[in-house]
C-alpha cells in the first residue's frame, strides 16, 4: 500500500529528470549496483562478446586453418605442466590445434550460433504471436495448438528432428557449409513458442482497450497500432525471455555438437571440442575438455545471472 | 468431472494423431524408403516391385491409415541401417532408458521439493542463498558437461564408479533391468543424478517460487491471524497450495526427462533408445526416429492424463462443479 | 476491570525503503475495554490497517514497530517471541480480513478449516469439535449447517464465505476481534447483514471489537467509540455518537460533511480539498494544515497533542489557544 504510493511519486518526480538520471535513479539500476554477482556476470558476459568479436586478432592461431595444425603438437598439456609449452597457453588437442584459439573461436561461434538462433525465433514467435491474438478464430486456435504440442517436446529433441530431418533432405550438401544455418534454424524453431504467448495474451489484452477500438473506428491501420501499443507492452518481458534463451540457445548448439548432429570438426564450436575431448578424459589429456567446458559453462552461467536479474529487476511482484 | 476427463482424453488423442502425422510424414517423404532399402545395383524393376509390396503406390491416406494401424499394433517397420524390426530394437533398449529416467525423476523430486520448500520459507538464509547459487550452476551447465565432469572426478580421478554402461544386468523376458545387481545399481548412480540435476534445480526453484507466492496469500495471513502452529501453516496449507503447479511441472519433466536421456545415455554409453535414436538422426535411418518420436509422443500424452487426475485429487475445484449457496 | 482489554502506547511503525525510512504509524495511542467496539476510521494509508497487524503480530516485512508498547490483558505483547504471540492469536485476539473470497484455503473444506482451529486452541476430539463447527455455522447464519460443513469455499458466496471467516474468528472465542475492513470487498446488500451479525455476536459474547474501516456509516451504527487516523496519526478520538454530532478536530468535520445525510440541508456534498501526503512528504507542524481551512499559525509550526475537549480528545492547536488563554 505505501509501497504503491511512493514508487507512482518516484514516477512523478522522474518524469522532471533527464534519461541518464533516471536510469541512474532506477530501481533497475539499482538493484543492479546492489549484487556484485549480477555486475560481475554483466562484466564476464560483455568480455566473451569482445573476446568473440576480435577473436581473429587476439588468437594466436586460426584454429579453423589446416595449414597451421602441425600433428607433431597434438595433445601438447597447458603451458604449466612439465612438457607444456609457452605457445600453447592451454595446451593443444590431438590436431595440434592451440586450445586457446579455438577456444576463443569456438565462443564466437557459440555466440553466434545462439544470438542467430535467438533472434529467429524472437521474430517468428514475435510475429505469430501478433497475428495469433490480432487475427484470433481458427488461425489463433492453429498456431496456439501447434504451440502447445510443440511445448510437450523439449527443444533438444525438436531440434535433434530437425537436423535430422534436414540432413536427410539434402543429403548432398556440403555439411560444413549448411551445419550453421539448419543449427539456428533447429534452435530457432524450437524456442519460438514463449514469444508467441506473451506476444498474443498481451495483444489480447490490448485489443480490448478503448483506444485501439476507436483508432480502428477513424480507420487507422490496425497493423501500425499494435506495433505502436503493444510491442512496447512487451518489450520487458520480451527482453527477458531473450537473455535467457540465449543461454538455452547456447547449451543447445554446445549438446548438438557434442551429440554430434551440430558444427563439425573442422570448424570446431565448444561443444564440438568437449566431444573430441571427451575421448582423452581416461588418457590424462584432460585439458582437451576440462578447457572449453570451463568456458562454455562461464559464458551460459553469466548471462543465465543476467537473465535472472532482469526478470527479477523487471517483475517487482517478486522482489 | 467426467466432461473433464473425456475432453482431456479428446484433447490428447488429438495430439498423438498431429504426432503420428509428422511421424508419418517423415516416414514417407523424408528421403525415399526405396533408395534406403536397396542397394545400388538393384534394377529398376526390383525397385517397383519393391514399391509396390510395401503400398507406396497407394493414395497417401491409405498410407496413413495403414501406418497409424501399424503403430497401433506396435509395428513401425524395418530400420534401414540395422534390417531389423523396429519395435523389437526399441522394445529391447526402452528398459535402459525407462529405469534411468524413473530413478532420475525420483532423486529430482525426493530431494528438489524440500530444497524448494526450504528455500521458500527461508529465503534469508545462508543454505537457501547457497542452494539457489549452486542451482543456477546446476542450470547453467549443460548436462552433458556434468556427466564428464562426474566422469572425470568418480571415474578417472577416483576410479569408483563406473563411466559408461549398465552394469550386469537380469534378464526378466519383456523387460531386463540393471536394478537387482550391485554393479548395475552401481552404474546408474552418476546418469542417474547427471540426467536429474537439470530437472532437480527446476524442481526446487519452481516449489521456491510457489512458496514464496502463496506465503504471501491472504488465507496463509487469515490462518496465522487464526492462532495455527507455523507447522500447520508451512505444511498444511502453503505446501498443499503449491503442489498443483508443482505436480504439472513435474509430471511434464518426466517427458523431458525421458527425452533428454539421449544426452546422458551419449555422455555415459548408456544402451538405451535415446543412443538408437541419435545413431538414427545421424544415420537418418527414419523409421527408428518416427517410432521414437511417436513413443515419446505416447509417453507424454499418458503422463499428461496422469497428472490430471492428480490435479482433480488435489484441487477440488476441479472436482466439484460449483453450485453458489 | 478497570485495565482496559488493549493498551496502545505511542505505537511507530516503520517501513525502511532505499530512499529514506518512511514512518507509516506515528506515536498512535488509545485504548480498547473489554466487550467495546472500538471503530478506527482513516483513508487508506493513514495507518488503520497496519496498527491492526501490529496487535496481532503480522506485520509484513520490511514493516516493524520501531517504538511503543501494545498491552493486552495486562501483559506486554508487542515483544513476545513468535510461540508466545502465536499462542495469543486466534485464542485470544482474533483478526478478520478484507476479502472473504481469498481468507479461506480453497483447497480445504470449510468443516476441515474450522475444525482444525477449534482443534488447535480447544482440547476437543474430532466429533466434538466438528459439533462445535456446525454450532459456529449455525450461529453466524449459515443455513443446514450438517451439509454445508463438508462444502468447499468456492461453493460459498462472498457473504457466505464472510461469515465462515467470522466463525472461523469467534472459534475460540477470543476477547479481542480485529475486524480489517470486513465488509468492503462485499456487496453492497450484504454489507449491512454481516456488519449487524459481527455486532450481534460480539455484543452475546462481551467479545471486543477493533473495527476498522473507512465507511462512516459502518461506524455510526456498530462502534461505541471512534478514532480517527491521518497520515499515521490520531486526529481525534471520542464517542460515536458525540464525534458525528460535533466533530472537534476540522478533519473529522471534513469526514462527517462528506457523508450524505437524511436530515442535511445542504444541496451538496462538501469534499475535503486536496488528499491525504504520503507517506515521504509529510509536511512539518500539523500534518493536516495544508488541507484545513481553520489553520492559524502554530499549525505551521508543530503538531498538536491529544487535547482534551469535553470527552473527546482531538490533536488539533484551535483548542490549545483555549487551554492557553484559560
Amino acid at each position: 500500500m505505501s509501497d504503491a504510493s511512493t514508487n507512482s511519486n518516484a514516477k512523478i518526480n522522474d518524469n522532471e529528470k533527464g534519461l541518464v538520471v533516471r536510469i541512474i535513479d532506477s530501481d533497475m539500476f539499482y538493484s543492479f549496483r546492489q549484487s556484485k554477482i549480477v555486475m560481475a556476470a554483466a562484466f564476464v558476459t560483455l568480455s566473451y562478446f569482445l573476446l568473440a568479436l576480435f577473436a581473429p586478432l587476439i588468437s594466436p592461431q586460426n584454429p579453423f586453418d589446416l595449414a597451421n595444425l602441425d600433428l607433431m603438437d597434438g595433445l601438447t598439456p597447458p603451458a604449466w605442466e612439465d612438457e607444456g609449452q609457452a605457445r600453447f597457453p592451454l595446451g593443444t588437442d590431438d590436431q595440434g590445434r592451440d586450445l586457446l584459439s579455438a577456444i576463443l573461436y569456438g565462443s564466437r561461434l557459440s555466440l553466434t550460433v545462439g544470438f542467430a538462433s535467438v533472434a529467429f525465433a524472437a521474430i517468428l514467435g514475435i510475429s505469430l504471436g501478433l497475428i495469433s491474438g490480432y487475427v484470433g478464430g481458427l488461425v489463433d486456435t492453429v498456431i496456439m495448438r501447434i504451440a502447445d504440442i510443440q511445448l510437450t517436446f523439449p527443444s533438444i529433441l525438436i531440434a535433434l528432428l530437425i537436423d535430422g530431418t534436414v540432413s536427410a533432405l539434402f543429403p548432398s550438401s556440403n555439411r560444413e557449409d549448411t551445419a550453421f544455418w539448419v543449427l539456428v534454424l533447429a534452435i530457432g524453431l524450437s524456442f519460438w513458442v514463449q514469444y508467441a504467448r506473451t506476444v498474443r495474451s498481451s495483444v489480447l489484452v490490448e485489443k480490448e482497450r478503448e483506444y485501439v477500438q476507436a483508432a480502428n473506428l477513424i480507420g487507422l491501420n490496425p497493423v501500425t497500432i499494435m506495433l505502436r501499443h503493444v510491442l512496447p507492452n512487451v518489450l520487458g518481458p520480451i527482453l527477458v525471455i531473450i537473455t535467457i534463451n540465449l543461454a538455452l540457445a547456447i547449451i543447445t548448439e554446445a549438446t548438438l555438437s557434442f551429440l554430434g548432429v551440430g558444427i563439425p570438426v573442422t570448424q570446431p564450436s565448444l561443444g564440438t571440442l568437449i566431444r573430441i575431448g571427451q575421448d582423452f578424459l581416461f588418457s590424462g589429456e584432460w585439458w582437451v575438455t576440462i578447457f572449453p567446458g570451463a568456458a562454455l559453462a562461464i559464458l551460459v552461467l553469466a548471462v543465465n545471472l543476467l537473465g535472472d536479474w532482469l526478470r527479477d529487476a523487471l517483475n517487482p511482484k517478486l522482489r | 468431472m467426467l466432461a473433464f476427463m473425456i475432453r482431456r482424453v479428446f484433447q490428447s488423442v488429438i495430439v498423438m494423431f498431429v504426432v503420428a502425422l509428422i511421424s508419418f510424414l517423415l516416414f514417407r517423404f523424408v528421403g525415399d524408403p526405396v533408395n534406403q532399402m536397396v542397394g545400388i545395383e538393384t534394377t529398376p524393376e526390383q525397385r517397383d516391385a519393391l514399391r509396390v509390396q510395401l503400398g507406396l503406390n497407394d493414395p497417401v491416406l491409405t498410407q496413413f491409415w495403414r501406418f497409424i494401424m501399424g503403430a497401433v499394433q506396435l509395428d513401425f517397420g524395418t530400420s534401414y541401417q540395422f534390417k531389423q524390426s523396429v519395435a523389437a530394437m526399441i522394445g529391447k533398449r526402452a528398459p535402459a532408458t525407462l529405469e534411468l529416467s524413473l530413478i532420475s525423476a525420483v532423486f529430482a523430486t525426493v530431494v528438489g521439493i524440500p530444497m524448494g520448500v526450504y528455500t521458500g520459507l527461508k529465503r534469508d538464509s545462508w543454505l537457501s542463498k547457497m542452494f539457489l547459487t549452486v542451482s543456477l550452476v546446476g542450470i547453467s551447465l549443460p548436462t552433458f558437461l556434468i556427466g564428464i565432469l562426474f566422469i572425470f572426478v568418480f571415474a578417472v580421478q577416483f576410479q569408483v564408479l563406473p563411466s559408461f554402461g549398465r552394469g550386469e544386468v537380469v534378464d526378466l523376458g519383456y523387460w531386463n533391468t540393471g536394478l537387482l545387481t550391485a554393479s548395475g545399481l552401481k552404474a546408474l548412480i552418476l546418469p542417474s543424478i547427471t540426467l536429474g540435476l537439470f530437472q532437480m534445480t527446476l524442481i526446487m526453484r519452481l516449489v521456491r517460487s510457489e512458496m514464496l507466492e502463496v506465503m504471501r496469500t491472504d488465507y496463509i495471513k487469515f490462518a496465522r491471524a487464526r492462532g495455527l502452529t507455523r507447522r500447520a501453516v508451512n505444511f498444511g496449507h502453503a505446501l498443499k497450495n503449491t503442489l498443483v503447479p508443482v505436480i504439472t511441472i513435474t509430471g511434464l519433466q518426466l517427458g523431458s526427462v525421458i527425452a533428454f536421456a539421449i544426452i546422458t545415455e551419449t555422455v555415459f554409453s548408456w544402451p538405451g533408445m535415446g543412443l538408437l535414436f541419435l545413431n538414427s538422426v545421424q544415420n537418418v535411418d527414419i523409421p527408428i526416429m518416427a517410432a521414437y518420436l511417436m513413443l515419446i509422443g505416447f509417453l507424454f500424452v499418458t503422463i499428461n492424463l496422469i497428472v490430471d487426475l492428480l490435479y482433480v485429487a488435489v484441487d477440488p475445484r476441479i472436482r466439484v462443479t460449483g453450485v453458489e449457496l | 476491570m478497570s485495565e482496559p482489554l488493549l493498551q496502545v502506547r505511542n505505537l511507530i511503525i516503520e517501513f525502511p525503503t532505499r530512499k529514506e525510512l518512511l514512518r507509516a504509524v506515528d506515536e498512535i495511542s488509545f485504548d480498547i475495554k473489554a466487550g467495546e467496539i472500538l471503530g478506527v476510521v482513516g483513508e487508506s494509508g493513514a495507518g488503520k490497517s497496519l496498527t491492526g497487524a501490529a496487535i496481532i503480530g503480522l506485520l509484513e516485512p520490511p514493516g516493524r514497530i520501531a517504538g511503543g508498547e501494545i498491552i493486552f490483558d495486562g501483559q506486554r505483547i508487542d515483544n513476545l517471541e513468535h510461540a508466545d504471540i502465536q499462542k495469543l492469536r486466534g485464542k485470544r485476539i482474533a483478526m478478520i480480513f478484507q476479502d472473504p473470497l481469498t481468507s479461506l484455503n480453497p483447497l480445504y473444506r470449510v468443516g476441515e478449516q474450522l475444525i482444525e482451529t477449534i482443534q488447535t486452541h480447544l482440547p476437543l476430539n474430532n466429533t466434538h469439535a466438528r459439533k462445535r463447527a456446525i454450532e459456529l455455522l449455525d450461529e453466524v447464519g449459515i443455513p443446514a449447517p450438517e451439509t454445508r460443513i463438508d462444502g468447499y469455499p468456492h461453493q460459498f458466496s462472498g457473504g457466505m464465505r464472510q461469515r465462515v471467516v467470522i466463525a472461523l474468528a469467534l472459534a475460540a472465542e477470543p476477547d479481542l476481534i480485529i475486524a480489517d475492513e470486513p465488509t468492503t470487498a462485499l456487496d453492497v446488500s450484504v454489507q449491512a447483514q454481516i456488519i449487524s451479525l459481527l455486532k450481534t455476536l460480539c455484543r452475546d459474547r462481551g467479545t471486543a471489537v477493533m473495527l476498522i474501516t473507512h465507511d462512516m456509516g459502518v461506524i455510526a451504527e456498530t462502534a461505541d467509540r471512534v478514532a480517527v487516523l491521518y497520515a499515521g496519526q490520531i486526529a481525534e478520538i471520542g464517542n460515536t455518537r458525540d464525534l458525528i454530532k460535533s466533530p472537534k478536530h476540522p478533519y473529522t468535520n471534513g469526514l462527517m460533511s462528506s457523508i450524505p445525510s437524511m436530515e442535511s440541508v445542504e444541496d451538496r456534498l462538501v469534499q475535503i480539498p486536496g488528499s491525504m501526503p504520503r507517506l515521504n512528504a509529510i509536511p512539518d507542524g500539523c500534518s493536516f494544515h495544508p488541507r484545513c481551512s481553520k489553520a492559524f499559525t502554530p499549525c505551521t509550526k508543530s503538531r498538536a497533542p491529544l487535547i482534551d475537549v469535553g470527552d473527546a480528545r482531538a490533536a488539533c492547536w484551535l483548542y490549545g489557544a483555549e487551554v492557553d488563554n484559560g
